[in-house]
């Protein structure tokens, strides 16, 4: 089972490697991750996306919280949340197909962000569904280079 | 109050403020300018004669005194060096902050001279470490690093000064608190969980008391006894839980596990409710998980919510201090007196089969009566250390411990070469106590070096070593698992000996080295011994000498220990004693 873990730590170098590095040796399996700074300074939010049973997921929690670096870990995989991801999709597009390629971008309300002779740039942001759904309808006309972000997560409401 | 100081200096005074007495390091390149200030300073600094010695020494002082360990290394190799020690340290939760030096903050990454990522390495072996990068932090780093060593579940901290940091001159003022917001141990169990574990204490008819070094960090053995005896429940301890509770006491167990009593393993397997206290399930304790202890529900209190259901299933956890836990159940746990369980118990214990004899094969001698001797001939009094081995498993089966700190050995992590310089640092926080070292022929030779220690600082340590002539528990396992396939493991072996030999006999080369000589060689006094008459009067002399003494004892070299679970087997399926012979 997936789950998604939002993870406050201290802003300060050799964070991520502590994370790292606990993670491998206990042998954990992440499937994104997605770091950056917060609304205070000296605080960074890691989302985490893992994999594995509830007893796994438990110890991970647990040996997170055992880093001093770590500040606040929760789990909002059953929460009310927002959660996103982004990519970029480089797709050969020529003057035969580049329209058809944007309809489908505009049903999707990604964006054009880049044009070439032969292929555009399709900025794309949503669930992972979504960003799934997009590449497979994509793929037809020849995927150049994809790339995605991790999964970014907040809960709904107060909390 | 502020004043100028430089890094160093700032190390000494802070070192002051946070009581420290005893240092064990060893100087280098990139340490000079602490070392430049220690030379004026009133510590005590031991100088061991290599970094894993420095540092295993320092852990020796903690496990023994409980006070927080310190050792100093230098950048590069002298800080590699101290990477077995924190492992052990941070496998056994003993407080050590290690400093280490390193190369300058303008040079770090540049493959400089004697440059190791130490913080990097030290990462899954320490509670924390720190990487020190100004001096203005210095202060607070080492408030900090003592705080976290010595408090929750304590563990070794590594901090890292690059030699810049040592001579920069900045304000100084040691602050008096700390401030970690990613750090708060939670000390006082939850209510509601200690009262529904009172319940169960009283309604259980086969509890058992499983208690671990967590009861001797927290200090919280008298509470364990008060509890033990007014509910009636019997106690085994683990390997660095012995001497948590009075072996001597009637409801004493015994150590449990792969080389545990009879009496403690069949009752963990009989139990209706294990009360598991400051420990964590080791596989060599639970032995196959499966079958642990399966009649039983479990309480199980101790400071690291991590530990608590990862590997067993806990019907009720309690995080928390083991002290003060203990104590809330004192007040809600009611009397009992002796029953059926303590029959039951006893029963097992009349056939308790540890493998005791009086002499081994052709009249050589035998490892426990040489362990009761010094039991007897100390009053039970002595500290014991001991490396890793078949004669730790010795130490622990043979010796009666009777109190917290008195049994100092490398559990988690297994550390041979761990003993020798455990108990010189064991020795040097109790000038006045006896201190033992049991060590085996193998284990001894991995820090053999110490002896220079001993003899220059004149520690008074009685080293027996309990000479096999083999890596006696690998042998044993070989022997057991592996057809008699001595692969490496016989110590006498040659070049010159044949591929194959399941058989050493009399015309065998002799073991080098010669473990009386090289003792003399550093002046310290040595004998060997091979004849059950002698022992007593040989520890007699050992004690009468008032420095360190060696005593090679040469005893069987095929001898065994038992009880065994096999590897992978459960609890209640333990080979007794040699099959035949």
């Amino acid at each position: 089972m997936k789950h998604t873990v939002a993870v406050q730590v201290a802003n300060e170098s050799g964070v991520l490697a502590r994370i790292a590095s606990l993670f491998s040796r206990r042998g954990f399996n992440i499937e994104s991750l997605s770091v950056g700074q917060t609304e205070k300074e000296d605080v960074s939010r890691i989302t985490l996306v893992v994999c594995g049973s509830q007893k796994v997921l438990e110890q991970l929690e647990k040996q997170l919280n055992k880093l001093i670096v770590v500040y606040k870990v929760s789990n909002i995989t059953n929460d009310p949340a927002v959660s996103r991801s982004m990519a970029f999709i480089k797709v050969r597009a020529d003057y035969a197909t580049r329209s058809e390629i944007i309809q489908i971008v505009d049903v999707f309300r990604g964006e054009i962000v880049d044009v070439a002779n032969d292929s555009v740039m399709v900025e794309i942001t949503g669930d992972e569904g979504k960003i799934n759904a997009m590449e497979e309808l994509l793929e037809p006309y020849g995927i150049i280079e994809l790339v995605r972000t991790g999964k970014i997560a907040m809960t709904r409401g107060k909390k | 109050m502020t004043e100028r100081c430089t890094g160093a200096e700032i190390f000494v005074k802070s070192l002051s403020r946070e009581g420290v007495e005893t240092i064990f390091g060893y100087p280098g390149g990139t340490v000079l300018p602490i070392y430049d200030k220690l030379y004026d300073s009133d510590f005590e600094h031991i100088l061991p004669h290599h970094e894993q010695g420095g540092i295993h020494a320092a852990d020796g002082y903690a496990r023994s005194t409980g006070k927080t360990g310190v050792v100093i290394a230098t950048s590069g190799p002298g800080a590699t060096n101290l990477v077995t020690g924190l492992a052990t340290a941070y496998m056994d939760s003993v407080p050590l902050v290690a400093f280490t030096g390193q190369v300058p903050s303008h040079m770090l990454g540049t493959d400089a001279f004697q440059e190791a990522d130490i913080t990097g390495i030290s990462m899954p072996i320490t509670k924390h470490n720190y990487l020190v990068q100004k001096t203005e932090n210095l202060a607070r780093i080492i408030k900090e690093a003592f705080h976290i060593a010595g408090s929750g579940r304590p563990g070794p901290i590594l901090v890292d000064i690059p030699k810049d940091i040592m001579m920069q001159e900045v304000e100084f003022a040691y602050p008096d608190r700390v401030e970690l917001r990613g750090y708060k141990p939670n000390y006082r169990g939850h209510p509601l969980q200690i009262k529904k574990a009172a319940k169960k204490i009283n309604q259980s008819r086969k509890p058992v008391f499983y208690a671990g070094g967590g009861v001797i960090i927290s200090g919280a053995s008298s509470e364990l006894r008060q509890l033990a005896e007014k509910a009636q429940i019997p106690v085994t301890t683990t390997l660095t839980g012995l001497g948590a509770f009075d072996e001597r006491s009637k409801l004493s167990l015994g150590m449990l596990g792969m080389h545990g009593s009879t009496e403690a393993n069949m009752a963990i397997s009989h139990a209706d409710l294990i009360i598991a206290v400051g420990c964590r399930f080791d596989d060599r304790v639970t032995g196959k998980l499966d079958e642990f202890a399966q009649e039983a529900e479990i309480i199980h209190i101790d400071i690291d919510p991590a530990e608590v259901g990862k590997r067993v299933s806990i019907e009720i956890p309690i995080v928390g201090d083991v002290k003060g836990i203990l104590t809330e159940l004192n007040k809600k746990v009611t009397e009992k007196s002796s029953n059926g369980w303590g029959t039951q118990i006893q029963g097992w214990k009349d056939m308790d089969r540890r493998q005791y004899r009086e002499t081994g094969k052709n009249g050589r001698l035998s490892p426990g009566p040489i362990i009761e001797e010094i039991d007897s001939l100390t009053d039970g009094d002595a500290f014991i250390v001991t490396e890793v081995g078949q004669h730790q498993m010795w130490a622990a089966q043979f010796f009666n411990y009777n109190r917290p700190r008195q049994f100092i050995t490398s559990g988690g992590l297994g550390t041979m070469g761990y003993g020798f310089p455990a108990s010189l640092g064991v020795q040097v926080g109790n000038k006045d106590d006896l201190v033992f070292l049991l060590a085996g022929d193998g284990s001894f030779q991995m820090n053999i070096q110490e002896l220079a220690t001993a003899a220059k600082n004149n520690l008074p340590v009685k080293i027996v070593i309990l000479n096999n002539q083999y890596l006696g528990m690998v042998r044993q396992w070989q022997e057991m698992f592996l057809d008699k396939r001595y692969s490496s493991t016989c110590l006498r072996r040659r070049a010159d000996c044949p591929p194959h030999c399941s058989e050493p006999d009399e015309d065998c080369p002799e073991m080098i080295p010669d473990f009386v000589k090289v003792a003399e060689a550093y002046g310290i006094k040595a004998e060997k011994i091979t004849k059950p008459e002698d022992v007593k009067p040989a520890l007699e002399r050992a004690l009468a000498e008032p420095g360190p003494y060696l005593l090679d004892c040469l005893i069987e070299a095929e001898e065994n220990v038992f009880p065994m679970v096999p590897p992978g087997g459960s609890l209640y399926e333990m080979i007794l004693e040699e099959e035949s012979e």
